[in-house]
């Protein structure tokens, strides 16, 4: 894009067209207001996807993330064209996807149960769609040795499917999607069937695969790690609405919706009342005794009074009793665990903080329970949800 | 000492013993009873097939010669002949509709009437075969009067009709068994419905096709009721013919074909079996 402005700084017009160029092509998949019901006009119709806009880059590592039964699989279908959305538009960079069926879109799925065909070799389920693009032999067998080296199965190029071990098959099916080059690959919790170990080294081969290929990938989890560790950015779905998009850091720090901040990693919640806000910050006065900043949302305008603010425990710590402007109470519960412990602390009000406190150096237990203390944190730390 | 762990593998034996079936009182008695009833006939069919004297009740001496005669006799020669022909002709367009029908009634959205389709397909099973029979017989003879065609092609229609839901039974079965999972892939990669077909479904449908041509030949050749009343002069089929010796007396060369053809069925039977068994 930077390119782009250089080059043509001295021609106004050719200078707005070529952004508007560089624009359109930066946006792989352009989700406009979709909806998507199941069983329409039956007695069971269920609203999988409710007016859902989305718009995810070229040559990102895009996470949908949300609980079973979201609608993250839903929307993977209506991009890969198993179904059909009730209502709204899709476009793959920037044409229009209605009406046209899943083998004429340059999109492939890696299926959570891998679905390889089990009549055919290794080598021939990722020949497949190089032969149905109608390429020619030695085309088909360069790409076919190329992406077996990128998955590094190449040992395994001539077993039937089923002589697999999981990790194997996995190593497969994302083979297979990424031979014919598609322009977006969809993968559906593809890692979600492998055990623990397994599933790590995935994860950086999924990241290693999407950096050395360029292709845009969506990807779909339950898993909140998973999808804070590989992600460029996250979509966090709730009950077929988007709830928030962000990247990893903006998720995990900036939660937006009480729904994103209880899914991602462990939050405190405090109650309070907005008395002042500017642009980006507000003041709240907490329940239970001090006022501090805190982040407001985006769709800030139509905020209560009474708002929820929301702090990770590893943004507060513990510091000595009354100290000026902090937050005083009593140490109700500790649980430690090596490097650090969760201490949880009671405010008069009955509210309740966890603390995540790292260990000191000098070996000795610096807290007990029912100890008086007071909670210290940086600015910045705290955070506006709305509902 | 007392050994526990024998003990408790004793009792465990004892109480599977006590709910299989198996091993309930004259269980296995029955069971031979019927075995014996069945198959007793059959086994004396083959023996005597091969006796040397004309009698099928005395057995003097063993001998090929009446598999010779019974190869040599134009008349069976002509009717195993024409057997071959119309259930090789039927099992094959019983197959392909088949096939399709069972596409048709797992591969697409569920519609209203589907049930009653299926239902239609099976037909055959439910109507009394004699049914069928004489319905077919006056409707081919409308037919033949009207426009004037005669020929085998009224046998074989009926046998197709007939032979259709034998074929069709295994082949629905496979492809409910298959993960549609797998037609969505290809369908992402690229493969058209017709290619995706050619490519992943029908390699994958082939042994419920086999299964399906092979009960759709056997129930075929071994037709009498149907044929009994639509073949016309000179399409007499192998069990007509029979039927047909049987009424003049019995003599050991009818055992001696319909030996060949419990061998042929068994034959069949069995590669069913197995392929069947290939796909688990
Ligand atoms: N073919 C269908 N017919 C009717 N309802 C469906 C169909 N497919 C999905 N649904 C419903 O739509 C909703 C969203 O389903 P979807 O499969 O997209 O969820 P998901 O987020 O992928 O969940 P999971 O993590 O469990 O895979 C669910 O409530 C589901 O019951
Ligand atoms: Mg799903």
């Amino acid at each position: 894009m930077e390119q782009a402005i250089k080059i043509d700084t001295d021609n106004q017009q050719e200078n707005s067209a070529a952004i508007k160029i560089e624009k359109k092509i930066t946006a792989a998949i352009d989700i406009k207001n979709t909806t998507k019901v199941y069983g329409e006009n039956t007695a069971s119709a269920m609203v999988a996807l409710d007016e859902v806009s989305l718009t995810i880059n070229d040559n990102e590592f895009f996470t949908l993330l949300g609980p079973s039964g979201c609608g993250k699989t839903t929307l993977l279908r209506l991009i890969a064209g198993f179904e059909q959305p009730t209502k709204g538009e899709i476009m793959l960079f920037g044409s229009h996807l209605e009406g046209l069926p899943p083998h004429k879109r340059s999109v492939n799925t890696v299926f959570q149960q891998y679905s390889l065909f089990p009549h055919m070799t290794v080598a021939q389920n990722i020949a497949f769609g190089l032969e149905m693009l109608g390429k020619s032999k030695g085309e088909v067998n360069r790409s076919v040795s190329e992406v077996l080296a990128l998955v590094q199965m190449e040992h395994l190029a001539q077993r039937k499917t089923d002589q697999l071990s999981g990790g194997q098959q996995q190593r497969v099916a994302l083979a297979r999607a990424l031979a014919p080059h598609p322009k977006v690959l969809l993968l559906d919790e593809p890692l979600s069937a492998l055990d623990f170990k397994l599933r790590k080294e995935m994860q950086i081969e999924l990241k290693r695969l999407q950096n050395e290929t360029g292709i845009t990938f969506i990807f779909v989890t339950h898993d909140q790690e998973e999808a804070l560790t590989m992600s460029d950015r996250i979509a966090v779905l709730q009950d077929g609405h988007i709830m928030q998009v962000g990247t990893p850091h903006e998720i995990y720090n900036h939660p937006t919706r009480r729904f994103v901040a209880d899914f991602i990693g462990d939050i405190n919640i405090l109650e309070g009342e907005l008395i002042d806000k500017d642009k980006t910050h507000g003041k709240v006065k907490l329940a239970c005794g001090i006022e501090v900043e805190a982040s407001l949302p985006a769709q800030s305008e139509n905020l209560n009074k009474k708002v929820s603010v929301a702090v990770r425990p590893e943004q507060l710590s513990i510091g000595q009793v009354n100290e000026a402007g902090h937050l005083t109470g009593v140490i109700s519960n500790l649980i430690y665990f090596g490097s650090g412990s969760h201490i949880d602390v009671t405010f008069d009000n009955g509210e309740r903080v966890t603390v995540r406190q790292q260990s000191n150096n000098n070996g000795k237990q610096d807290f007990l329970i029912n100890d008086a203390v007071s909670i210290c944190f940086s600015a910045d730390s705290f955070q506006i949800l709305t509902d | 000492m007392v050994d526990i762990k024998a003990l408790s593998r004793w009792s465990s034996f004892k109480k599977d013993k006590l709910v299989d079936l198996k091993y309930q009182p004259g269980f296995s008695q029955i069971a031979w009873f019927c075995m014996v009833v069945l198959y007793a006939p059959i086994v004396v069919l083959v023996v005597f097939s091969f006796n040397e004297n004309r009698s099928v009740t005395t057995w003097t001496q063993f001998s090929w010669d009446w598999y010779i005669k019974a190869w040599h006799n134009e008349g069976i020669q002509s009717a195993s002949l024409m057997s071959l022909e119309v259930a090789t002709i039927s099992a094959i367009l019983a197959t392909l509709m088949a096939t399709m029908a069972a596409l048709v009634t797992t591969r697409t959205q569920p519609y209203a009437g589907m049930n009653s389709a299926i239902t239609i397909i099976n037909q055959p099973l439910m109507v009394p075969e004699i049914v069928t029979a004489v319905a077919t017989l006056i409707f081919f003879a409308a037919i033949r009067k009207v426009t004037g065609i005669t020929g085998v092609g009224y046998l074989i229609a009926a046998h197709t009709c007939f032979c259709i839901p034998f074929a069709y039974m295994p082949i629905k079965a496979r492809l409910e068994d298959m993960n549609l999972n797998l037609e969505h892939a290809a369908a992402d990669l690229y493969a058209s419905p017709l290619q995706a077909f050619r490519r992943v479904t029908l390699p994958l449908l082939m042994p419920g096709i086999v299964s399906g041509a092979m009960l759709a030949f056997i129930v075929s050749i071994d037709d009498v009721v149907i044929s009994l009343f639509v073949a016309g002069p000179g399409e007499t089929t192998l069990p007509l013919f029979i039927l047909g010796q049987i009424r003049r007396g019995v003599t050991p060369e009818v055992n001696a074909v319909a030996t060949v053809f419990l061998l042929i069925s068994v034959i069949l039977v069995t590669i069913i079996f197995l392929v069947g068994k290939n796909k688990k």
